[in-house]
């Protein structure tokens, strides 16, 4: 492997041939903003925020995509730079709604964050776009794409890693829109709902149903763990405020999914909170009816119960079913107790259904 | 698994059979279609045509529980046209001749009578799978629940050992585990016959080990399976019986028998997070937390061990599982002294090898694969490496036995039970969650087209379907991709409840039940 010296933002960095700016701007410790680049899939270089000048080069380049062959000197953050990244956002704000309080996105959008960033000029230009009503015909994803940038990404990632092709460009110029065939509701395709595209939108295009007005995304807090719902183990974020789970995110750590979900283990998480969950002991009278108990009363009443059986039929009158969805910790301590508590090997789960 | 997920997108030839994987697996379904983007070869036999038939090279639809019949054709192909790995086969197996005679036992043509698959078809599946450089076998619950579960798994077995396809990357005998922590759940010995760590109890010395750790003496008799205590119950010599987490009221074979056997126990503690229908028929309900309210480990179909986390706090009354067992136990007079599941991870440590080397602080990022012995042991990626775990792969001669319950004139379709995309398990967790109760809020049943015309039935009609146990009616759905003679239900739903039909008839080792094959009728409602 060959490596290249290059000077960037007047520091001497030294990269494999072939890494793409961006890419070498990190390794320096330099953050280029960018739009439609995302590091799980190829670069789409069609949003030119990330735009750097490469002396020698007479226009800006994407630095996404390109890519260093030869010693190179790069300003990532000139004067030139800066003009011409903040033209590029005053430009893709001019079409945008501007209706960032609302937005689920507030806080937590790259767009937002960019134009605070340049200090750009929201109503510098005005052009008109067509208005498009928001989805929300399914029961997952609310897609509003008057606030779409046309970045690609949600398009790539269909293709990419779920490897279907539910939505594409169609049209042109200012018509130009994100869709699937015919335009018709994401329910009416074959579309899985694994929620990628919105896992990766930097806007507020696209946006979790379940979580509509619930919180405002500093008010999340994060907390990674693994997904229940399948043996493949996938890695997820619990968004949690108020004690209450509000919707679940791929994280960035390293995991066997990279990032990717499937429709049970980003949307199915509402059964957490439900109204219906058991919250306390429940005994059985003699009518059949369940009368709510204490902790103290409810294991009183189980050890007193199976110590009479064990006496009078011994410990294999007695079994234990544990739980493929419990945890490692849980089941341990469920075959323990059937063995050395109560004293028989009675113990089994549900492995085989 | 005998290898990791991350390895399938490397592979040249992937044989998928009895897994509807981009439902039931959607994340390892993606590194399927990574492969055959990148020029990998898909075989897919099932008797259902399902979504990744469709990047398939071939794909054999099978009539249900003749699994031995087509893999011992693809193995006498293989040996016919001289395509086996001899040198494995040599330097690390043993009773090849064994083997060689059990497939040698039935022709082509009889295994194509048996089987449905044309004999050419057989042999092309036979003979891409022997040529690729790297073939692996993903299969799940389509292979193992039959009476002859344990007799498949190892004619996969002897599949893979055949062509050379274990011990090394992007190859092996992978079973995908259906729930979460399935996986973990048989590691921490949650099996009638075992400790924990696949310890025998019938073994003395390992015992002996456990009677020391645990302070007490322990029964060396091998205990019930879920469905013996399902038998035994109804004949009052089980009379109590604590049940963690599961819904056998919908996930058992035969939910009729299942419903006598619970009400007729003395003493029936069920500990869940919903009333769940088993809960329903409990003396007593205990309120467990889910999962966002511990913290624990999930092993992983790839023998994965992962953190999961604590996020809320436990809702109401609820408690972790692990405390309330905790109090039940010092109740009794069995000391637990645990303080977190921190606590019970270093006991695990202690007692299972495979998991010595597995602590909460080395999978704080990400989790290790066991065999993990020791604190500087990376995990193991894929199994039997250099030289099988039990020294030589041993070939088994397995034979053609035929499903329990044939087709007849009273009950004329082959019934078989699976999952879908939008719902999971017995749907205690995701039926409430809404999203996808509202995509999917009722169950069905697959018929053939031809099967359809046949009886006169469209699309959303309603039928009754009778097998020898019981009759649910529910809503039919055509698939145009199903072998005639062959319907599908997703087993998810309470209301028409596909485990009142199905067989519990067990396989002899494995104590599966034979939930893919039944005999049913279908009648227009
Ligand atoms: S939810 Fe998944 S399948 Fe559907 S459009 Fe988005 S990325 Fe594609
Ligand atoms: S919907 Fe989002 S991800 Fe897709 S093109 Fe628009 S802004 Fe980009
Ligand atoms: S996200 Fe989907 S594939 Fe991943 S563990 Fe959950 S259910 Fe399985």
């Amino acid at each position: 492997m060959e490596i290249i010296k290059i000077n960037i933002d007047n520091q001497q960095v030294q990269v494999p041939k072939g890494t793409t700016i961006l890419k070498a701007a990190e390794i320096a410790g330099i953050e280029i903003p960018n739009l439609c680049f995302h590091k799980r899939l190829n670069p789409n270089s069609v949003c030119r925020v990330c735009v750097v000048e490469v002396k020698g080069e007479s226009s800006l380049v994407s630095s996404c995509s390109y890519t260093i062959e030869k010693e190179l000197t790069i300003y990532t953050d000139n004067e030139r730079v800066k003009t011409a990244r903040k033209l590029v956002l005053e430009l893709i704000m001019s079409t945008h709604p501007n209706d960032c309080l609302l937005c689920e996105n507030n806080g937590s959008c790259k767009l937002q964050d960019y134009a605070y960033q340049y200090e750009v000029e929201v109503f510098k230009f005005t052009r008109e776009r067509p208005k498009y009503n928001i989805d929300k015909s399914n029961p997952f994803i609310i897609r509003d794409y008057n606030k779409c940038i046309l970045c690609g990404r949600c398009v790539s990632i269909c293709h990419q890693e779920q490897c279907s092709d539910i939505i594409n460009y169609t049209h042109r110029g200012f018509d130009t829109k994100v869709s699937t065939y015919f335009d018709r509701g994401l329910e009416e395709s074959s579309c899985a709902f694994c929620g990628q595209c919105v896992s990766v939108c930097p806007t507020g295009a696209l946006s979790e149903k379940v979580a509509k007005g619930k919180a405002r995304s500093w008010e999340l807090k994060k907390v990674n763990t693994i997904c229940p719902y399948c043996g493949c183990g996938c890695s997820i974020d619990l968004n949690v405020k108020d004690n209450q789970v509000i919707k679940v995110t791929s994280p960035e750590n390293e995991s066997i999914n990279n990032g990717n979900l499937c429709v049970k283990g980003r949307f199915g998480f509402d059964f957490i909170n439900h109204p219906e969950r058991l919250k306390s002991p429940l005994l059985k009278d003699k009518n059949g009816n369940f009368k709510e108990i204490s902790w103290h009363e409810a294991i009183t009443t189980i050890a007193s119960k199976l110590r009479e059986i064990k006496d009078n039929y011994g410990s294999n009158a007695i079994a234990g079913l544990s739980s493929a969805k419990c945890t490692n910790e849980e089941n341990y301590v469920f075959q323990k107790f059937m063995r050395a508590a109560i004293g028989t090997n009675n113990i089994d789960h549900c492995a085989r259904l | 698994m005998t290898n990791s997920i991350s390895e399938i997108k490397d592979a040249d030839c992937i044989l998928v059979t009895g897994s509807n994987t981009t439902e039931a697996h959607p994340i390892i379904a993606l590194e399927i279609k990574k492969a055959v983007k990148k020029g990998a070869k898909l075989i897919v036999i099932d008797p259902r045509r399902i979504e990744l038939s469709k990047i398939a090279i071939l794909h054999l639809q099978q009539i249900p529980g003749t699994d031995v019949a087509w893999l011992n054709g693809m193995m006498r192909v293989i040996i016919e046209e001289n395509l086996h790995d001899k040198n494995f086969i040599n330097n690390h197996c043993e009773d090849f001749e064994l083997l060689k005679e059990a497939v040698y036992e039935q022709s082509l043509e009889d295994i194509e009578k048996i089987t449905g698959i044309n004999s050419s078809d057989i042999k092309e599946a036979a003979i891409l799978f022997a040529k690729a450089d790297k073939s692996t076998i993903l299969y799940s619950m389509g292979i193992t629940q039959h009476t002859t579960g344990t007799d498949n798994v190892l004619s996969i077995a002897n599949l893979a050992m055949l062509t050379g396809n274990i011990g090394k990357e992007s190859t092996g005998v992978n079973p995908l585990r259906g729930q979460n922590n399935v996986q973990g759940a048989c590691d921490m010995g949650a099996l009638p016959n075992v400790f924990p760590g696949y310890q025998k109890v019938t073994d003395h010395d390992l015992r002996n080990k456990f009677e020391e750790a645990w302070n007490v003496s322990l029964s060396n008799k091998v205990g019930l399976t879920v469905t013996e205590m399902m038998k035994e119950a109804a004949t009052s010599s089980l009379r109590a019986l604590y049940i963690m987490g599961e819904n056998p009221m919908l996930s058992d074979p035969d939910i009729n028998h299942v419903e006598e056997s619970l009400k007729s126990l003395e003493f029936l503690i069920v500990q869940d997070i919903f009333l769940t229908e088993t809960a329903k028929l409990a003396h007593i309900v205990l309120p467990g937390v889910s999962f966002a309210e511990k913290d624990g480990t999930f092993t992983n179909t790839e023998r994965r061990v992962q953190r999961v986390r604590k996020a809320i706090n436990p809702l109401g009354y609820s408690l972790p599982d692990w405390k309330i067992i905790r109090n039940i136990s010092n109740a009794l007079g069995y000391p637990m002294r645990y303080n977190s599941s921190y606590d019970i991870m270093e006991e695990i440590r202690y007692l299972i090898p495979s998991y010595a080397g597995i602590t909460y602080e080395r999978i704080d990022n990400f989790g290790l694969q066991w065999p993990c012995k020791n604190i500087d042991d990376p995990g193991t990626k894929f199994l039997h490496k250099d030289k099988f775990v039990r020294g030589k792969g041993k070939f088994h001669s397995v034979k053609y036995i035929p499903a329990q319950e044939a087709p007849d004139e009273k009950y004329p379709f082959i019934f078989t039970t699976g999952r879908m995309l939008y719902h999971y398990h017995t749907g205690s967790m995701s039926r409430k969650a809404k999203g996808l109760d509202e995509i999917c809020p009722q169950g069905y049943v697959e018929i053939s087209l031809e099967d359809s015309q046949e009886l006169n039935i469209s699309e959303g009609g309603e039928v009754k379907i009778s097998s020898r146990r019981g009759q649910i009616s529910t809503m039919v759905k055509i698939n145009q991709g199903l072998r005639k003679g062959v319907v599908f239900m997703p087993f998810h739903f309470v209301e028409c409840a596909a485990n009142t039909l199905t067989n519990p008839a067990l396989d002899p080792k494995s104590k599966i039940p034979e939930l893919k094959v039944a005999a049913v009728n279908i009648e227009k409602f």
